[in-house]
């Protein structure tokens, strides 16, 4: 991975410049003694990852990013499934693997040319059980990034472990320009105004963390030229939002999946997308089939990892996004498996329905989005119980048992106790679409 | 109940829930520094659709994000109006 340009990495209490990362070493052994390794990168700050994935890159085999939020309890499985051999870390260790430390002090050491085309494997966001991972390369991650030509200072609301972040961490490097990071534990007010002071040109984050910048006094401390939406849907009230925030800024959402790559980048303002973007040819081709969008795209992720399933770069994926018709323009309309993504983190229902279901004093749940102004969507659940059971009492030991074994964004933020949940003819529960 | 009674009193129970540490509720307070996260919010909001019959977010022409709790409340004061 070569930078673009004199960039600079900037932490809430760490600065590091591209070019010292390309002489220095920031792990612990030579880099070496990482070539053909399957890592487990696993840090507990993104800037960590940040320094880890600029040594790793053509020289790992593999690097299996994991995501902030990622359950201990899954990593044996990851493990195993991606063949990993090396924990490259800023915290503690996991039996069995020899762990390589991250440090900003970096070692001198000579800058090693690229060995291999490393693969890099995301998590797709949000999956049950067993994390699906996916594989990249970095010539398809990075398909979509054009070279800068004014200095661009970027910044994001994301966390660079994910898919969006990764894509605005590679943007930036191989383009040549300084990235703010947030920290685990900022205040958006002090992101905002680290954001302001280093002079942020772009930045991104997903529908929910702009309306959250919105509601900060922080968002007057900022003035990007560039303002990008993605990972959720944009509706049309935080479009206009910005467009009143920042008048003279070019704000755009974008669409893309784990899954299908970076797709389309929307730029008139408006929600949805004209309808002239399907069916055309290009580098990212679009389609409409059965309600939900396909995409095909030179940037489709290369395959999973660990998994029988494929992905093929010469066929659509369906990305699961059901889309409407509306005059001359596609709107989405939600997920077609039900999925409801709270502020772009993803839930399943059947998973929030397990836990619901083993109190003994429910017969059947059914857990479903509502759709939020702040967060895009909540969880909401709807049981039925035995009779004579004390609603009052069930509620309350519901939520007890979800805030126990699922994570805070997953927990319904109401359950109503109703007299009975529809099923279909096949016995299936009927969800909404 | 007014409406600003029902806005501090959902407040206090969503942040009870989600086990926050509630700022003490003022006009001035900046809701970002309330003790309360984008997720509390979007609870309040929903609930407060609930009892209150309005989403001002979604009904309002002029869509705009309030700042201080004063401006929250106004919002729906003049939603529900």
């Amino acid at each position: 991975m070569r930078p673009g340009g004199p960039g600079i990495l900037c932490g809430r209490d760490r600065i590091v410049r591209f070019d010292a990362l390309i002489a220095g070493n920031p792990l612990s052994v030579p880099l070496a003694a990482l070539e053909g390794a399957h890592v487990l990168l696993r840090t507990a700050d993104q800037f960590a990852a940040a320094l880890a994935l600029f040594a790793l890159d053509g020289i790992a085999a593999r690097i299996v990013i994991v995501p902030p939020d990622l359950k201990d309890d899954s990593l044996p499985d990851v493990i195993r499934r991606a063949e990993i051999d090396t924990l490259v870390t800023d915290g503690d260790v996991i039996d069995g693997l020899p762990r390589i430390g991250i440090s900003s002090d970096l070692q001198p050491g000579v800058a090693m040319e690229a060995k291999r085309a490393s693969e890099w494997v995301m998590f797709t966001s949000g999956t049950t059980g067993a994390p699906k991972m996916v594989a990249h390369t970095l010539e398809a991650l990075t398909g979509a990034i054009k070279p800068a030509n004014d200095p661009v200072v970027w910044g994001t609301f994301y966390d660079i472990r994910r898919y969006g972040g990764l894509q605005i961490f590679l943007r930036a490097v191989l383009g040549g320009a300084s990235l703010i990071l947030s920290d685990a534990g900022e205040s958006v007010a002090d992101f905002l105004n680290r954001l302001g002071q280093g002079g942020v040109t772009h930045l991104t984050g997903t529908p929910s963390h702009w309306r959250r910048a919105l509601m900060s006094p922080g968002i007057g401390r900022i003035a990007p030229r560039y303002v990008r939406l993605s990972g959720e849907i944009a509706d049309q009230a935080v479009l206009d939002s910005l467009k009143a925030k920042f008048p003279d800024a070019a704000i755009g959402h974008a669409y893309a999946s784990t899954e299908a790559g970076v797709g389309f980048e929307v730029t008139d303002g408006l929600e949805g997308f004209p309808a002239s973007f399907v069916g055309g040819a290009g580098a990212v081709e679009m389609r409409v089939e059965d309600g939900s969008l396909r995409i095909r795209s030179a940037r489709t992720a290369s395959r999973f990892v660990g998994s029988s399933d494929t992905l093929k770069n010469d066929s659509f994926v369906d990305t699961g996004d059901m889309v409407e018709l509306r005059g001359t323009r596609y709107y989405f309309t939600g997920r077609r498996s039900g999925v409801i993504n709270v502020g772009g983190l993803k839930i399943h229902p059947e998973e929030v329905e397990a836990v619901i279901n083993r109190h003994p004093a429910v017969r059947l749940s059914r857990v479903s989005g509502r759709r939020s102004p702040i967060t895009g969507a909540i969880v909401i659940a709807e049981v039925v119980l035995d009779d004579g059971e004390d609603r009052d009492k069930v509620q309350a030991e519901i939520l007890r048992d979800c805030r126990a074994s699922l994570k805070p964004f997953q927990v319904p933020a109401m359950v109503r106790v109703v007299p009975k949940l529809e099923l279909s003819a096949g016995g299936k529960l009927v969800r909404h679409a | 109940m007014t409406v600003q009674s029902t806005i501090f009193e959902q407040f206090a129970q969503v942040a009870r829930e989600q086990e926050k540490q509630l700022a003490p509720l003022s006009d001035d307070l900046v809701l970002l520094e309330s003790g309360l996260d984008s997720l509390c919010f979007a609870i309040v909001v929903a609930r407060l659709e609930d009892t209150l019959g309005v989403d001002p977010f979604t009904a309002s022409e002029d869509v705009y994000f309030p700042v201080t709790l004063g401006e929250f409340v106004k919002f729906y004061e003049d939603a529900a109006a």
